[in-house]
Formats: structure tokens, C-alpha cells, sequence
């Protein structure tokens, strides 16, 4: 590690600690966005809160008979998205917004992680399971972080189960997992139902409630990115978060399969994946594949780039490199 | 008027058999409500009550059902041979299988059910209403194949039984075909059960060509396994006539099949041991252990065992020509089959993990219990099925009303 970078991670690490997770700048920006979704939706949410109670009534059967989501029209949607903002509201307490923002124009996203960076923190782990309000109780963890003995890259001999009292440990290497946003994904086509796909932005996202809960596109990923919620996800009240996407991090009902979706609720809007942003050392990085200027394409065209089990030709817009 | 005397007649005969029939319904019967029982308790809770997560995703429903698919494929199958060497009446013989087909099938259908977390979205399947994603997920070709060889399990049978039930002789010319169709059909719902698994990439342990010919072959072994051991009951209880060397002809078979199944296994042993690469680990999980975890190593060399046993006790015709011997091959070939094709496929698939991390499986309470649920559904339904059409078939129940003393 370069000096420089020593100084650039001693500098992330403090402004981490400072202030528990976020720093002011942080938590300002995402008050910002906040104010302009809700100011955006309040008369939406006015109209539909009427709705929306009545909705709550019949909400099973209106829920059974609910269609695919690409097959809906934008009523249907606005109706079911009241319906869910309701129910999550009986359910958690608390105003939801169930953002269905369209995909961007000339955006395909593409992930970086410097495995020569990362430290192995797990902030990444812990945030997203708080972003994404995935379950507690059983838990369920998007993303899984690899310890590898110095000199070896056996997936088998690997393991995530490490518990050190400081990060990094000497003669280790870390590589974090997630779902890899195959752009060849084997995932999607073994679904007998069309409930996954990717979509116009690379993403690759479920829709819960068009789920049959079949498992057979767990079966097809090679890198354990899909969980399965075996019962119904525990979520605390307090640590909900109501910033959603219908086809992210909404709350997920049970015996439903679900996965990473980059944060779609975030990167839609112009924000970073929550993994990206927790990060301490700069590791993650994230960005638009179609832009030739952005970080992520310059990773790919400068750094030493690779990506993991490639011989499936999987083809993962989810690059791992080594920045120096 | 006619129908509800064919209704009538029918339930009459239904409740009519000797004391062990009434056994067996009753025992079935508790079982299946047993099973009924267990598997609210899985709805009400979901599948956290079964011993899956999301590292062994697939466990013993689906274990079952690949097993059920060979069974329902093979009992058709017989349909060659038993034209070949003229094994009796084909009608009656067509007819029986059928019927094994059928419950088979209906317990396949059951068990996939059993696995789905959302069995309330299953019409998001129906093409129209939801969406089949076909041509791309075998899935999808699996339940149009499978449903297509029900239809014609019912239809083949239920042709040649109204025929038989209004004593008119049966047009050959018409049911012909689709009798002929079965055959190619009955391949298919193995072939496209094994691609299921077969097409994963992820999955080193089912990522082989020799999937597909493993199942047939391990199906031309269970399947008629059962049907020697069905003909025998049917014969003993009813005037349905099967002679004997049709029997020792399908143990014939069932010893090249099982020497076909056992060579298969010893080329995917080779190419795994030989090249000795990290496709080796699912298999060393299965047959030694991996890390020191191995629950499944008992049952597969179990099942070897039998196998091996069976194959020697079918060679040789002086074991094949006893009935004593042959129905003891049969038991050890259903059984060495069920693991083989069950847990010995479905669990050391997901082991390791795709992330190299070991997870077992063991099946809880519940799903074993809502397993033996189904199996009695199926064999009540098999049972019932053989109480109707056999008596049909040998002319004693029939619209002219030659309703015979004994069943």
C-alpha cells in the first residue's frame, strides 16, 4: 500500500468515526434528496391515502390477482404501489415511498471492488443489510466477504467466517461477493415464470410478487447471490427503511427469492450503491459502463481487471481489480 | 342415468375387497392425512420448517420427484419389450403400467408442489393467464412435458376402458399412435427432468452429458423394479393374467439396464478421479466427506451396495427365475435407485456452495413427514385406480352388468 493511500484511508476511516456512520456532508446530501422525492410525491400520496385505506380491506385478494410487473400499466402500478405503501405503513408504522423509477437513458451500470484495497470490514455487509431491509431473523446478507490466505484463490479454502479484533490481518486478502450482474446471467433464463430479469440498465432485479418460489435460480448462480426468505423477514420497526424501490429494497414477504439490485432505490436517483458509499478505503467503485469518462470505464481501460469464474461466460458487469 | 350406474357400480366395488384391502386403504389413508396435516403446518409457517436454506435450496421434495419422473417414464417404457416378446394380453400390461404412470406423475406433480414457496402464484405458470417462460427455462418445458404425458396416461387407458366397460372391441388403428407416442414421450419427461439439472453451469456435479443417459438407464432399472413387483400383487388378487416369463424377461432387462447404470457411474468416477480438479469435491462429498461433513456417505453406499447386489442377483438366471431372489432384487433396486436418483443427486449438487462454503442437509420432521404424505396419496390413488379399471379389463365389470362375485 502507497503512502498516499495509507493517508486516504486513515482520512476515510476517521470521517467514519466521527460521526457513527455518515458524515454531516453525507447525511445532508441524502436529506436533499429525500426533501425532493417526498415533494415529488406528496400530492400522489395525498390523493392515494383515501385509496389506499380502502385498499388495505381487500389488500390479499387484490394482492393474488396482481399481474407481472413489466406487464402492468402505469394505473396498475400507481394502485399497487398505494396498496403497498399502506400496508407497510400498518405494518411498520411509518410513511413508505415505493419509488418506481424508470431505468436512465444510455446507462449500463458496472461495478468496481479494488481487491488490493479492501480491508475486510464488513461495513459494506452491515449497510446493506440496513439499506435493503434484508431479514434479521433468519439473516440474510448480500454480500459475503472472502478471506483468502495470502498466495491462494480457492473458493473452497476460503472463508467468511473470520473474527479478528483488527482488519486487516497480516498474510490475508479480502473479496467481497455479491450478485455479479451477469450480463449473460443463467440466473434469469431458468426462471419458468419470467419473474427476473435485467433491466435496460444491467440491473438485474426480482419481482417479489411475481415469485413462485421455485429455487431453481439459486441453483443456476454461481456466486451465491440469490437468498431465499424461508419465513416471513424480521425487520426491527426503528431500522426500517422506507426510502424504497418496488423492485429493490421494498419489504419482501416470505418464501420469496431476493437479491442485490446495485440499490436500485439509490443509483436511479443519482446516488451511489450504499456499499460504495460506506466504504472506508475507497474500495468499491461504481458507475456508467456506456460513459467512457466514468470511473468505472477507466478502471476497466487503465487497471489490471478481472472477473470472477469467467470461464462460465457469465460475463459480470461486476469488475475486480488491482489499482496499483 | 348410464354414467351414475357406472358411478354407483364403481363405488360399490371401491368398498368391497377383502380385510387387507381395508388395511391398506386405512393405512394409506392415515398417512396421507398425516402428510396433509404436516404440510399446513409448512404453509402456515413457510419453508424455514423444512431443512433447505438458501445454500441447499433443493432437498428431499425434489429428491422425490426426479425419482417419481423415472418411475412414471419407465412404466411406459415396458410398452416395447412387452409388444417384442409378447408378454401377455398388451392391453392389460399397457394398461397397468399406465396406471403406475399415472400416480407416479400425479406424485411428481405433488411433490413440486410440496416444494414451491408460493404454491398461491402457481397460475402465474398458465400460459395466457401468467407467463411460462419457454423455449429458456427447462422448467417450464418440464411441466408442459409432464402434463402432456398425463394427458395421454389418461386418455391411452381411458380409450380402451370405455371400449372394455360397453363391450365394444377397441380400434387399434386409432389408439395405435398414441400408444406408439408414449414411448418418445416417456423419454422426454426423463430427458428434459435431468436437463433441468443438467444445464447448470453453477453445478459441476450435474454439469455432465452423461445426466440424461444416467437417468434413463437408472430409470429402466426402478421402474420395472416396481412393475414386476405391481404385476405380481395385480395377478394374485384379480383374474388379471401376466405369465412368467414375461417377469423374468423385464429382470432381464432391468440387468443390462443396471449395467448400463453401473458403467455410467464408473465413467463419471473415472473422469472426476482421474483429472482431479475442483469438480471432484460434490463427489467426495457424497462418497468420503468434504471437511469433515458427510451425512449422505451411509445412504450412497448403501445404495451401491444394493445395486451392485441386484445387478448380480438379475444376471443370473437361476436367482432371475426365483421368485423368492427376484422380488429381493426388486426391493434392493427401488431403494438403491431412490437414494441414487433423490438425495444422492439433488443434495451433493449444492455441496460446496458455489462460494466453496459446506452446508448439509437434513430433512426435518415435517418434510419427511408431508413426503410420506404424498407417497400414500399416490399408492391410494394407485390402488383405487387398479380396483376399478382391472376388473373392467377382464370383462367382470361391464355396462351389461357382469358384476362377478369376487373382485
Amino acid at each position: 500500500m502507497s503512502d498516499e493511500e495509507f493517508a486516504q484511508t486513515k482520512y476515510r476511516r476517521s470521517e467514519q468515526t466521527e460521526d457513527g456512520h455518515h458524515s454531516d456532508k453525507e447525511i445532508a446530501e441524502s436529506r436533499g434528496h429525500l426533501q425532493e422525492r417526498l415533494n415529488r410525491r406528496s400530492f400522489l400520496a395525498g390523493t392515494a391515502g383515501l385509496l389506499g385505506m380502502i385498499a388495505t380491506s381487500s389488500c390479499s385478494w387484490q394482492e393474488f390477482f396482481q399481474q407481472n410487473f413489466r406487464k402492468m400499466s402505469k394505473k396498475e402500478i400507481q394502485e399497487t404501489v398505494d396498496r403497498l405503501q399502506a400496508e407497510y405503513k400498518s405494518k411498520y408504522g411509518k410513511e413508505f415511498v415505493v419509488g418506481t423509477e424508470s431505468p436512465l437513458d444510455a446507462t449500463m451500470f458496472g461495478y468496481g471492488l479494488d481487491i488490493q484495497r479492501c480491508i475486510g470490514c464488513r461495513r459494506c455487509v452491515y449497510a446493506c443489510v440496513e439499506e435493503n431491509n434484508l431479514s434479521r431473523d433468519p439473516q440474510i446478507q448480500y454480500i459475503r466477504v472472502l478471506r483468502f490466505r495470502d498466495g491462494t484463490m480457492n473458493l473452497e479454502e476460503s472463508t467468511i467466517y473470520y473474527d479478528a479484533e483488527e482488519v486487516p490481518q497480516k498474510g490475508y486478502y479480502y473479496m467481497p461477493v455479491q450478485c455479479q450482474h451477469c450480463a449473460n446471467p443463467p440466473c434469469i433464463k431458468v426462471c419458468p415464470v419470467q419473474a427476473t430479469w435485467m433491466e435496460p440498465d444491467g440491473i438485474v432485479v426480482v419481482d417479489y410478487n411475481w415469485c413462485i418460489g421455485c429455487r431453481y435460480c439459486m441453483a443456476a448462480c454461481p456466486y451465491m447471490g440469490r437468498w431465499f426468505n424461508f419465513k416471513e423477514p424480521a425487520i426491527p420497526k426503528d431500522e426500517v427503511n422506507t426510502q424504497t424501490h418496488y423492485l429493490g429494497n421494498r419489504p419482501r414477504m416470505r418464501n420469496v427469492v431476493e437479491k442485490c439490485t446495485f440499490c436500485i432505490q439509490r443509483v436511479r436517483i443519482g446516488k451511489y450503491p450504499k456499499c460504495v458509499e460506506v466504504c472506508p478505503v475507497g474500495a468499491r467503485k461504481f458507475g456508467n459502463l456506456l460513459d467512457p469518462d466514468s470511473e468505472i470505464s477507466n478502471i476497466i481501460k487503465t487497471k489490471r481487471v478481472f472477473r470472477l469464474k469467467e470461464e462460465l461466460n457469465t460475463q459480470p458487469k461486476f469488475y475486480y481489480f488491482f489499482a496499483t | 342415468m348410464e354414467r351414475s350406474g357406472f358411478i354407483i357400480e364403481a363405488g360399490r366395488r371401491l368398498i368391497k375387497g377383502p380385510p387387507i384391502y381395508y388395511f391398506w386403504v386405512v393405512l394409506l389413508a392415515v398417512l396421507a392425512f398425516i402428510g396433509v396435516y404436516a404440510y399446513t403446518k409448512q404453509i402456515q409457517a413457510g419453508l424455514i420448517v423444512t431443512g433447505m436454506t438458501s445454500y441447499v435450496s433443493w432437498g428431499l421434495y425434489i429428491g422425490n420427484f426426479t425419482f417419481l419422473v423415472g418411475v412414471a417414464a419407465a412404466a411406459v417404457l415396458l410398452i416395447i419389450p412387452a409388444y417384442l416378446y409378447d408378454f401377455g394380453p398388451i392391453k392389460e400390461i399397457v394398461i397397468v403400467g399406465e396406471a403406475l404412470a399415472v400416480s407416479a406423475l400425479l406424485m411428481c406433480l405433488m411433490f413440486v408442489t410440496a416444494d414451491l414457496g408460493r404454491p398461491d402464484r402457481v397460475w402465474h405458470l398458465i400460459p395466457g393467464l401468467g407467463i411460462l417462460n419457454l423455449p429458456s427455462s427447462l422448467l417450464g418445458w418440464d411441466i408442459v412435458v409432464l402434463n402432456g404425458y398425463l394427458f395421454l396416461n389418461l386418455f391411452i387407458p381411458g380409450y380402451i376402458l370405455w371400449n372394455a366397460y360397453y363391450d365394444k372391441p377397441v380400434n387399434m388403428r386409432f389408439i395405435l399412435p398414441f400408444i406408439l407416442l408414449s414411448i418418445p414421450w416417456a423419454v422426454s419427461i426423463h430427458t428434459v427432468t435431468a436437463f433441468i439439472y443438467n444445464g447448470l453451469a453453477a453445478r459441476p456435479f450435474w454439469n455432465a452429458s452423461i445426466l440424461a443417459p444416467r437417468f434413463l438407464a437408472s430409470a429402466f432399472c426402478s421402474g420395472p423394479s416396481l412393475i414386476i413387483l405391481l404385476f405380481q400383487l395385480v395377478r394374485n388378487y384379480t383374474k388379471f393374467h401376466v405369465k412368467d416369463e414375461a417377469l423374468f424377461k423385464i429382470a432381464e432387462m432391468i440387468a443390462v439396464a443396471m449395467a448400463i447404470n453401473l458403467f455410467l457411474l464408473g465413467a463419471e468416477f473415472f473422469k472426476e478421479l482421474y483429472s482431479d480438479t475442483h469438480h471432484l469435491a460434490p463427489l467426495r462429498y457424497l462418497y468420503l466427506g468434504l471437511h469433515g461433513k458427510g451425512v449422505l456417505i451411509p445412504w450412497i453406499w448403501t445404495a451401491l451396495i444394493f445395486n451392485i447386489f441386484a445387478f448380480v442377483i438379475f444376471l443370473i438366471p437361476a436367482t432371475r427365475k426365483s421368485f423368492v431372489t427376484l422380488n429381493l432384487g426388486c426391493v434392493l433396486i427401488i431403494v438403491g435407485i431412490w437414494i441414487e436418483k433423490g438425495m444422492g443427486l439433488i443434495i451433493p449438487g449444492f455441496i460446496p456452495s458455489p462460494l466453496g462454503e459446506v452446508w448439509e442437509f437434513i430433512p426435518t420432521t415435517i418434510e419427511i413427514l408431508v413426503s410420506m404424505g404424498i407417497w400414500a396419496i399416490g399408492l391410494l390413488i394407485l390402488t383405487l385406480i387398479l380396483k376399478i379399471i382391472i376388473p373392467i379389463e377382464t370383462g367382470d365389470f361391464s355396462k351389461s352388468g357382469r358384476v362377478a362375485d369376487h373382485i
